[in-house]
């Protein structure tokens, strides 16, 4: 959870993986940290969205689902649980008039990570990149198995 | 319209180094150095720039995931350590001077100063292996100097 937690989670994927039944994982979870997983998950999730609003110029939009929401209704009510601020004014609070120092096409190639697929053959389309060398580029997704062909080429 | 050009990629195969390369060898300043995310799964923007050019910076980038597939990374750190990467050109108002304060502070290079029709240029490394051109330009183009060391002295 520390490490995907941006991906979808399947609490009990997590709690199988762990040995427990779905009830046990969540009662065992709290007493150890002190909430339940999808809080825990979620307050991961606000963090790392707190550090995008402040350094990338990024919207709120794509800031939500980098972070692992699907939802920006979800993600703008939790973020003010969480903050007591809406991510916008967040965001004007500490970036202010400032530009944000880290664009977002960089950090959407760092931080939300290309996907985890094996490259194709035709993996890269040679002056297809947004933005810099490596940027994502869909056609990469073209023959991965069980990609949601969101840009399949069909290939064959 | 576009105004300008503002940050240049370099990849370079260690930040920390390169930080002090480009600051205590080449004399760049610091712009930016920040992290977001942890660990593997985050990035260092690191950015460097000469300080008489405040609109202009270089953000050195270490080719890893998750920014790119492991793949590219490695052929990307393969070109880089090669040496094959040449990433851009310096200009100088003092090539003489700043090769021998630049040769004597360790930056490697691997061509003196020369004439060219276009200016006076050296050729050095990062520690990295990128290639720059370091050059003081001519006002105008001067046709009696060589195009390279080869077609004439």
């Amino acid at each position: 959870m520390d490490r995907d937690w941006a991906e979808p989670l399947d609490l009990d994927a997590v709690a199988a993986h762990a040995g427990y039944s779905r009830y046990h994982f969540i009662r065992a979870f709290k007493g150890a940290y002190g909430s339940t997983p999808g809080q825990y998950l979620t307050r991961r999730r606000i963090e790392r969205a707190e550090e995008l609003l402040r350094s990338a110029n990024l919207s709120v939009t794509e800031i939500c689902s980098l972070v692992g929401f699907s939802s920006l209704g979800t993600f703008s009510t939790s973020f003010k649980r969480q903050t007591g601020l809406t991510p916008s004014g967040y965001r004007d609070l500490y970036v202010g008039r400032a530009a944000a120092v880290i664009p977002g096409c960089y950090a959407m190639l760092w931080y939300g990570g290309r996907d985890a697929r094996a490259p194709g053959p035709d993996a890269r389309a040679p002056g297809s990149d947004a933005c810099a060398p490596g940027s994502r580029t869909p056609g990469s997704d073209a023959r991965a198995p069980g990609s949601e062909d969101r840009n399949s080429q069909e290939a064959e | 319209m576009i105004k300008g050009m503002s940050i240049v990629t370099v990849w370079v195969l260690d930040q920390d180094r390169a930080k002090e390369f480009y600051t205590e060898k080449l004399g760049f300043e610091v712009r930016t150095d920040m992290s977001i995310g942890e660990g593997g799964g985050g990035m260092r923007w690191l950015t460097v720039g000469a300080k008489d050019q405040p609109d202009v910076q270089l953000t050195l980038m270490v080719p890893s995931s998750p920014g790119l597939d492991p793949e590219s990374a490695e052929a990307l750190r393969t070109l880089v350590a090669k040496g094959v990467l040449g990433a851009g050109v310096f200009t100088t108002d003092d090539i003489h001077g700043d090769y021998e304060a630049l040769k004597a502070r360790g930056v490697e290079f691997v061509q003196e100063p020369q004439e060219r029709p276009y200016g006076t240029e050296a050729l050095f490394r990062d520690d990295s292996g990128n290639w720059f051109s370091f050059t003081q330009p001519r006002a105008e183009m001067d046709f009696s100097k060589p195009w390279d060391g080869c077609t004439s002295s």
